[in-house]
């Protein structure tokens, strides 16, 4: 049986462009067909703008990835279309333990607030997703929407120009040329693009490496549960996590610390010897993935340069704890793809774009720090750092208070643009987490989901009260939602967005968070706050 | 705007010899390194206790200062 990580799915075709007498110019060319790369394409078509995705492979990607997906990213897909089969498939998991030493030191449930469509976590291989990813692809181009993945196209170089990017690609019928408007690069960490252009990473960098193997074994053995453990025997003085995947496949993830002889950890019979000291001796599985990571975390100092927008893992990387990676890397191109199509629409000025740097840099910061923070309680840097880690774990087995403090890795929560150039006015008696900046949250309304009716456009979320239907502000629409608090019998809907008042509106952006809001409608308000964000406030008129 | 919360810098202790007693004897008896594991789930029980992070800080920046620095405080 061929798995599907090593079946070809978008094997190479020889395109048009390759004969064009000149480069074929397209609006938006996407390097990399990654996660992030194909979830910017997608956005993309589904919007109409005409987008063409370069791999120099064919396949979904190889190895232990991704596992962990968060809500906010499955919000995402649900917008992207592939958000059901990515449930339906992954494994849901609320429930963690910790252990210290010997012993399991607590228990934890994550207990996920009611009223949300999705589940907190699901947990699903990285080549399930891509291929969800490629199929809703394939879906589109049936539909006739604008989207072209091309297969065996290995980008070469690239070069600036006035106004667009020149692109050098390879294939097996040899090189061709195209342009690009917009290129966005999602070419991963070793990102060539990057290298292309002679930038680099910026920031705290620390380097650990860590043994994965992703092992078969038989139902039953091990709940659906993630098990942490904290210099346990059988990895003294390091870590190690257990996570279940679909197809009774788990996550097994030793820490190995920086100084190690990489060959000699990976040799097979080692890895078995590993796993047999913790799993123990009569233990039966098989190996479907081992290797050895090494991660950093750092980022560019810019990730928009000139008409070039970096994005996933080229713009950003993590320590895989916290689960933040291609969770980041998502809501990259939410933010980025409603920008991208308002300005090669001439709706909004190119500056726009400067915000997707200044809010997405907001975003990798907080990634950052949050897995510097788990990489320090998980690996102490001193001697007084590992004796109140040590205490903190003690503490937590017989004290309440000392389990928050516990730090196997914060799992990513979607990100609150505070401060952005782009929000517009709050009302302090609303609830904090519906500020302005804030990615909505979800709520059942009248047997629907919110977050369901939300997304694309700009939309005008009205709460016990009126305004027009339809604004047409300076070319773009601004389309009502009008809720009512009869629909609301959970009472979520009042909880999250009203808060100490009675009626509500809400200026809401295409990737789902809060420009503004109000008490009332008021069209100059709306239209002001409309211009603020899409960066129109600054003296720009078209 | 809330006033923030003081670290209390004066005598607070009813019987400072009996708490300093105690407080030394709590070590007694250990190695070097189990009064450190110690005194580290000390430091956290109290901070929990305080919580307010305010008053924490101030008594880090206190904790902090010592010698001549100390003195000038
Ligand atoms: C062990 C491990 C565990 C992880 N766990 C999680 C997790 O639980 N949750 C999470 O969110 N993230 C996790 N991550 C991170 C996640 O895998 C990455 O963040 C994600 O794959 C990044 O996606 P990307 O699309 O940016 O880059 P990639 O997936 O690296 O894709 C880059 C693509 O660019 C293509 N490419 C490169 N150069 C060229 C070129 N010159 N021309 C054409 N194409 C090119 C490559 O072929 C590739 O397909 C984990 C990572 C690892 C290694």
């Amino acid at each position: 049986m061929t798995r599907i990580f090593e079946t070809p799915i978008y094997p190479y075709v020889r395109s048009a462009d390759q004969d064009a007498a000149s480069p074929a110019r397209h609006p938006v060319v996407v390097v990399g067909a990654g996660p992030v790369g194909l979830a910017a394409a997608v956005d993309l078509a589904q919007a109409g703008t005409p987008v063409v995705v370069l791999d120099e492979n064919d396949k979904v990607s190889w190895g232990s990835r991704a596992i962990c997906f968060a809500k906010r990213p499955l919000e995402i897909l649900d917008r992207l279309g592939c958000g059901d089969p990515m449930v339906d498939k992954g494994v849901v998991w609320n429930v963690g333990k910790v252990f210290f030493d010997e012993r399991q030191v607590y228990e934890f449930n994550l207990l996920p607030e009611a009223g949300h469509k999705r589940p907190a976590f699901i947990n699903l291989q990285q080549y399930h997703f891509e291929k969800y990813l490629v199929d809703r692809v394939r879906e589109l181009e049936a539909a006739g929407k604008p989207i072209e993945i091309r297969g065996g196209n290995k980008v070469r170089s690239i070069d600036q120009r006035e106004g667009h990017v020149r692109l050098d690609i390879e294939t097996p019928d040899g090189p061709y040329a195209i342009d690009a408007d917009w290129l966005v690069a999602c070419d991963g960490a070793a990102s060539p693009i990057r290298s292309m252009m002679g930038l680099d990473f910026i920031g705290r960098t620390f380097e650990d490496n860590f043994l994965i193997a992703d092992i078969v074994m038989q139902e039953g053995d091990f709940p659906t549960e993630r098990w942490f453990w904290f210099d346990p025997p059988f990895n003294r003085g390091q870590s190690t996590l257990l996570h279940k995947q679909p197809d009774n496949v788990w996550r097994v993830d030793f820490q190995l610390g920086w100084n190690i002889d990489k060959e000699e950890e990976k040799k097979p019979e080692n890895v078995t010897r590993r796993l047999k000291a913790f799993l123990g001796d009569d233990a039966s599985f098989e190996l479907e993935w081992v290797s050895i990571y090494t991660f950093q975390c750092r980022r560019m100092a810019k990730f928009r340069h000139g008409h070039v927008l970096f994005a996933g893992d080229s713009a950003h990387q993590v320590s895989p704890f916290g689960a933040r990676g291609a969770n980041s890397g998502l809501q990259d191109t939410d933010n980025l793809v409603w920008k991208l199509k308002l300005v090669l629409e001439g709706k909004a000025p190119e500056t726009l774009l400067d915000s997707y740097d200044e809010e997405r840099i907001h975003g990798a910061d907080e990634n950052i720090l949050n897995s510097s923070r788990s990489t320090d309680f998980i690996t102490p840097k001193s001697d007084i750092s590992r004796i109140f880690r040590d205490a903190v774990l003690e503490l937590s087995e017989h004290h309440e208070f000392a389990r928050p403090l516990v730090n196997s890795g914060r799992l990513s929560v979607p990100c609150t643009y505070d401060g952005s150039s782009l929000n517009g006015t709050d009302d302090e008696k609303m609830p904090p987490r519906t500020r302005p900046g804030s990615p909505a949250s979800d709520a059942p309304i009248g047997g629907k989901w919110l977050l369901d009716m939300l997304g694309g456009r700009f939309q005008l979320v009205t709460i016990d009260t009126e305004a027009p239907e339809r604004i047409d502000a300076g070319g773009i629409g601004i389309e009502r939602l009008a809720l009512s608090s009869a629909d609301d019998p959970t009472g979520a809907l009042a909880e999250r967005y009203l808060g100490g008042r009675e009626s509500a509106v809400y200026l809401m952006r295409p990737d789902q968070h809060v420009a503004a809001r109000w008490v009332g409608f008021n069209e100059a308000a709306v239209r002001d706050a409309l211009d603020t964000a899409v960066a129109r406030d600054r003296g720009w008129t078209r | 705007m809330d006033e923030m919360s003081e670290l209390i810098t004066k005598a607070n202790i009813a019987r400072p010899d009996d708490f300093y007693a105690e407080l030394i004897g709590l070590h007694e008896g250990r190695t070097k390194e189990e009064s450190d594991a110690l005194n580290a789930r000390l430091i956290l029980l109290l901070a929990n206790h305080i919580g307010d992070i305010d008053v924490l800080r101030q008594a880090m920046k206190a904790a902090a200062k010592s010698g001549h620095d100390g003195a000038r405080n």
